[in-house]
């Protein structure tokens, strides 16, 4: 039903204020510029190399996640497994990252492909099997995460060091290399995508499904690419993981699932699909991140960092709330 | 005919069955009466926690801060006994169990306040909940364990026998008994149908929509407290990771069960059942000496396979 | 002139020029003038012959047969009317036409090839293009993206974001809109909205248009200014499917009648050549004497209502009004007006009202639907959407009747069976709901029978004040009259009635008093005999008594 969807009056927006989506691009990048300046404040090193390095680095693997999670969103499904998937490249990388640059390249690739598998296989559950996406992530989540521990019962295996050097150093000798990888990555996935009508009708089914298959898209084939592109941004997590921790871990997954749905809601996505930007989620993920490193600075006692993480992200998914409180048609906080 | 062939309670029970045969041909001892029994104890622990969840569910909701909400009624009560016992305070062991209920009652209201009224996403509302439940016990405590034991009310309801049948079985289908009273037949019930069906409509009906969902979050926060003080009375003791493997499969049996995660609908007969199978299938994989991997792609699969069946059976017209 | 992008059925970038006057058309080819225009130009040589047949369509759900091996004909260069009660099948003929749903005998012919209509993508590569009547429009993507939502304006199917803009700002001019092509849609009001999914139809430049109720939220010249367009593309050979329940936009736009009713497609005629009475005859299958009931004399006495100086976020700018027991107070004007607001404020929705509410001459507080259906107040709301805010779908049609009374069925919470049966019963008897059971859900009910649901559960509270936002919108003649009758009936019982309506035949057939709210207040308020046409359109567009009326539709 769009007609209940649609304000039954038109408030008109004076032209300096922003259009009403922008806040939510532009409050997580505020606050992250706020946070990388307290950062910069009370870092030993201030802004330098050796500081930078670190803190673009540590974000990188769950910024991937995020993205990927956020495609899912974006359609208002959910994907409980990325975390698992995440896991499972993250064991394969360790056991086929290495040996001959010739080795090392089919590596990657088979890597990225699992992970496209894997959120194949989440799609086709979702679309033809008809189950709801978080009930059929959970349960391949449990089958992934025990492909991960098959592969990779315990910590370990071997990653190459020259290609990890490479990555996560900087380029120029200032600029971190992981960030360019990942803008890079999500740049060349994601932009031309963008701006095919495959692309918009994510978004599109995320906001209104029957309204989207009654315009002529194909929302089977939206949801699925969405899954897809979940599993391939979750593997380039596994990688870069394996790549900061020249190993791999299979039990690092379930964490990933929920910081990513927490980054995809501070980054201005909504659950209820349809609405967010990739920039948006990636602030999320550094913003999470950031906030974590201060408090390692701060000299908060480490038995509090828990609570103060978990306040954190209760006030941020807050900062929504304003407008509900404030909102004067109580039947439009009402979904 | 067909219709009951293809109901989510007839695939759940076959598929029980299935897995008992498995059981049976894997071990003898699978089919006897002592076994059984106990997963029906052990079920008892899932099986009260999914009550609460059912109902979030049936709201359109979820509820991600059952591990916590489970851990630190249990690590409260346990502590009161612990304390109580070191003051010599006769009182204590008998406060222990409406104090870990209480503390799953405030967790739940928290996490209703923030639903209802902040009308932040469930799902990312008690995840965060769950964060700062878990920074709470990990600050108090400092990451140990607390001193501490189940009083002997938790221990007789977890571990005692009325009638050659667990205690935990009675409290089990006692509170599904209310629960499934509370759905079908009262005010509440209907209310909570009709606002996991649209909450707009259920509010311009003249229904407190915000009040009933504070209520069934507090209900969820006890059932998943009554949950960790049976666990810790079987455990005889809490401890910091007792409530994550419960998440998932709460998840799980309530959907098995046959209910929408999206809400509008929910069945406690089909829940149980639900439970009960997530029960065997686990203590399937056990008696089969599967090793953890295996058993957790097993798990996944049964389950998948399960939801594909209904999914087959029940295509909704277009 | 200006110059527009439109998308054709070949996916295909297409220049082509809007003039905002009905000029003399030419052929249209890449870069070439001429005002909005089809794929059908230049093909027009056979004009007037088939374009589209069906032939033998069949579709049902469950067990009721939404259409019956249907047979139906569509000329070239027509508008044709398709005429029925609701349930009789219109609305799964255009599912049908457009893909949506796959029919389950029969075919589709379409410029004589039988066509396979799959999905909606097959139907619009057809050159078929509909205007929903319940949008398909998405609410989180802007104006632009809705419009060219399945089609790349730019080189390989890929999005030109700029050319885009351009061709649905061009389009939405032509079509005498105001919003951006930035805009997001969730922010435009219904006729907004109705108006940007008239915009993505042409868009598609379709050889078959189809409108579904397609003018129910607009504005007397948004109307005009469309039937200009429609005419035209008309002319230019383009088949157009008109689909409406105010026969007056036929007799002035359409150029063939079928009547459908119960699934079945009764009878085709040349526009003109029968009666209006003869019409609703065969819709109904039956004659209908009256439609609105007489109206009584003046109510007198004290008010049960006095609403003074009501104001509320800017929308609502002292709004004053009082209404009698036994009578029918009428709210019109232009839709976004804050009509709906000022009864959503009576019935405690909003927050920080301010002004005065007086119920029985006491002043009262408002505070929520709750305390407004309450014993003390005893208010009622049928709301705008009767899908979303009126009613639950899924649940049974007893479910929805009892949910609104439902503490008055409980006894320390627990509910009586008995009593809910018996009134449930009495209920569905009393509004002629029908269905086979109760326990069938209202999704499985016709749009009609669905608003009595909403009406039924509302009685159930013996309600002494009535608020109603559009009780009619999209539904049938037949029911129509019974609802008339049964709010006349309320009210003689001595029920006060506010009626919001969008249609002012209602206004003028049914209410007592009218008033007609203009900038979020009541502008004029009319009585008796001045309760007629010309008045309401002079004080829906605030003119002053002596100022001409713009040519509208009449």
């Amino acid at each position: 039903m769009v007609a209940a969807e649609i304000a039954p009056e038109r408030r008109r927006r004076s032209p300096l204020s922003l259009p009403p989506g922008a806040w939510r691009l532009a409050l997580p990048l505020v606050v992250l510029a706020i946070l990388f300046g307290v950062l910069i404040a009370i870092h030993p090193r201030g802004l330098a190399v050796a500081s930078m390095t670190p803190w673009a680095n540590q974000a990188v693997t769950l910024a991937f996640v995020a993205v990927g999670q956020f495609f899912v969103v974006v359609t208002r499904g959910l994907d409980l497994s990325i975390g698992a998937v995440l896991a499972l490249s993250n064991a394969l990388a360790s056991e086929l990252v290495s040996g001959t640059p010739l080795e090392i390249a089919v590596g990657v690739v088979a890597v990225l492909a699992v992970g496209c598998l894997c959120g194949a296989i989440n799609g086709v559950a979702v679309v033809f099997g008809r189950i709801q996406p978080i009930v059929a992530t959970l349960a391949t989540g449990a089958i992934y995460t025990g492909l991960a521990l098959i592969v990779r019962p315990t910590p370990g295996g071997d990653v190459d060091e020259a290609l990890s050097d490479l990555l996560t150093y900087e380029t120029f000798g200032f600029f971190p290399t992981s960030l360019i990888l990942l803008f890079a990555v999500v740049y060349l996935v994601w932009w031309p995508l963008s701006r095919t009508v495959l692309g918009r009708s994510l978004y599109a089914i995320g906001s209104n499904e029957s309204a989207a298959f009654m315009s002529g898209l194909n929302p089977k084939r939206a949801r699925l690419l969405a899954h897809v592109l979940a599993g391939f941004f979750a593997a380039c997590g596994g990688l870069f993981l394996a790549f900061q921790t020249l190993s791999g871990d299979a039990s690092v997954g379930f964490s990933y699932t929920l910081n990513s749905i927490a980054a995809v809601v501070i980054g201005g996505a909504s659950l209820a699909g349809g609405v967010g930007t990739v920039i948006g989620v990636i602030a999320g993920a550094y913003l999470l991140r950031t906030i974590s490193t201060i408090m390692i600075f701060t000299g908060l006692p480490p038995m509090a960092q828990p609570l103060f993480e978990g306040l954190v992200l209760l006030a941020a998914v807050s900062v929504g709330a304003i407008e509900m409180i404030t909102s004067r048609n109580k039947l439009k906080v009402l979904r | 005919m067909a219709a009951v062939l293809r109901s989510p309670t007839t695939i759940v029970g076959l598929m029980i069955i299935a897995i008992i045969a498995v059981g049976a041909s894997a071990s003898p001892n699978f089919l006897s009466a002592t076994y059984l029994l106990q997963q029906l104890q052990i079920s008892s622990f899932l099986g009260v926690v999914a009550l609460g969840a059912l109902g979030v569910i049936v709201l359109g909701q979820i509820d991600l801060s059952i591990p916590w909400t489970m851990t630190s009624a249990a690590i409260a009560a346990t502590s009161v006994v612990g304390v109580g016992a070191a003051a010599q305070d006769v009182w204590s062991t008998e406060l222990a169990m409406p104090i870990g209920l209480a503390v799953g009652a405030f967790i739940g209201l928290v996490n209703g306040i923030g639903v209802a009224l902040l009308r932040v996403p469930a799902m990312i509302w008690t995840l965060g909940i769950n964060a700062v439940i878990l920074g709470l016990c990990i600050f108090i405590t400092g990451g140990f364990a607390p001193p501490g034991e189940a009083s002997p009310l938790m221990r007789s309801l977890a571990v005692g026998r009325t009638l050659g049948l667990p205690n935990a079985l009675y409290v089990w289908l006692g509170v599904s008994a209310v629960a499934a009273f509370l759905l079908t037949r009262t005010y509440i019930g209907r209310a909570i149908v009709a606002i996991g069906n649209g909450e707009r409509a259920a509010y311009l009906s003249g229904i407190a929509t915000q009040g009933v969902v504070i209520l069934v979050f507090v209900f969820a926060g006890m059932c998943s407290a009554l949950g960790g003080l049976l666990l810790a009375g079987y455990a005889n003791q809490a401890y910091q990771t007792m409530g994550d493997p419960y998440l998932l499969p709460v998840i799980a049996a309530i959907v098995i069960g046959g209910t929408s995660i999206q809400g509008g609908s929910g069945s406690v007969t089909g829940m149980l059942l639900g439970v009960v199978f997530m029960t065997l299938l686990t203590s399937v994989l056990s008696v089969l000496q599967m090793p953890d991997p295996h058993r957790q792609i097993i798990y996944g699969a049964v389950i998948l396979v399960t939801l594909l069946l209904y999914g087959r059976f029940n295509r909704p017209i277009t | 002139m200006i110059v527009i992008g439109v998308a054709g059925p070949s996916h295909r970038l297409r220049a082509v020029t809007v003039s905002s006057t009905n000029a003399s058309h030419r052929a249209v080819g890449p870069a070439s003038d001429g005002p909005i225009t089809s794929a059908a130009t230049g093909r027009s040589a056979d004009a007037g012959g088939e374009f589209v047949s069906l032939a033998g369509i069949s579709k049902s759900y469950g067990g009721t047969n939404a259409l019956q091996s249907v047979d139906l004909s569509i000329r070239r260069a027509s508008i044709h009317a398709i005429l029925g009660e609701n349930g009789a099948g219109k609305s799964t003929l255009i599912k049908v036409l457009t893909g949506v749903v796959r029919p389950d005998a029969g075919s589709v012919t379409v410029d004589g090839e039988e066509l396979a209509v799959r999905s909606p993508a097959t139907a619009a590569a057809a050159g078929i293009a509909c205007v929903f009547q319940e949008l398909s429009l998405v609410p989180d993507l802007s104006v632009a993206d809705n419009i060219f939502l399945a089609h790349g304006t730019g080189p390989l199917g890929f999005i030109d974001r700029r050319r885009q803009r351009k061709a649905a700002e061009a389009l939405l001019r032509e079509l005498g809109s105001e919003v951006r092509p930035t805009d997001i849609v969730r922010s435009l009001t219904l006729s907004e909205a109705q108006l940007v999914e008239i915009a993505k139809a042409l868009a598609k430049r379709p050889r078959l248009l189809i409108l579904d109720e397609a003018t129910s939220a607009l504005g007397e010249q948004q109307v005009g200014r469309l039937f200009q367009i429609l005419r035209r593309l008309r002319d230019e050979g383009v088949s157009i499917l008109y689909i409406t329940h105010r026969m007056h936009e036929v007799d002035t736009l359409c150029d063939t009648c079928s009547v459908f009713r119960n699934g079945r497609h009764v009878e085709t005629f040349v526009q003109g050549t029968r009666s209006p009475d003869a019409v609703v005859e065969l819709m109904l299958g039956r004659s209908v004497s009256q439609i609105y009931p007489p109206k009584p004399a003046p109510a007198v006495g004290p008010p049960l209502l006095e609403v003074s100086g009501l104001t509320w976020d800017g929308r609502i700018d002292k709004v004053s009004f009082v209404v009698r027991p036994g009578e029918i107070y009428g709210i019109g004007g232009l839709d976004g007006h804050g009509q709906q607001e000022t009864l959503l404020a009576l019935f405690g929705v909003l927050r920080n009202v301010t002004g005065e509410v007086r119920f029985d001459g006491r002043p009262v507080q408002i505070g929520s639907p709750g305390r407004a259906k309450g014993r003390a107040l005893g208010i009622a709301l049928v709301p705008e959407d009767r899908k979303s805010e009126g009613l639950h779908l899924p649940l049974t049609i007893a479910n929805n009747l009892t949910l609104s009374v439902l503490n008055r069925l409980t006894r320390f919470g627990v509910i009586n069976g008995g009593r809910q049966r018996r009134l449930v019963d009495e209920l569905m008897k009393r509004l002629q709901i029908k269905a086979s059971t109760p326990k069938a859900p209202v999704s499985s009910l016709s749009g009609g029978n669905q608003q009595k649901v909403v009406l039924a559960k509302w009685l159930a509270c013996d309600p002494r004040l009535i608020l109603l936002c559009d009780p009619t919108r999209g539904i049938d003649v037949g029911t129509k009259a019974e609802i008339y009758g049964l709010l006349r009936r309320l009210a003689d019982e001595g029920a006060a009635i506010v009626l919001h309506t969008t249609d002012y035949d209602e206004l003028i057939g049914l209410c007592d008093r009218v008033g007609i709210f203009y900038g979020g207040t009541i502008l004029r308020e009319l009585t008796g005999d001045d309760i007629n046409e010309r008045n309401i359109l002079r004080a829906s567009f605030a003119l002053a008594d002596d100022a001409p009326i713009a040519e509208g539709v009449h």
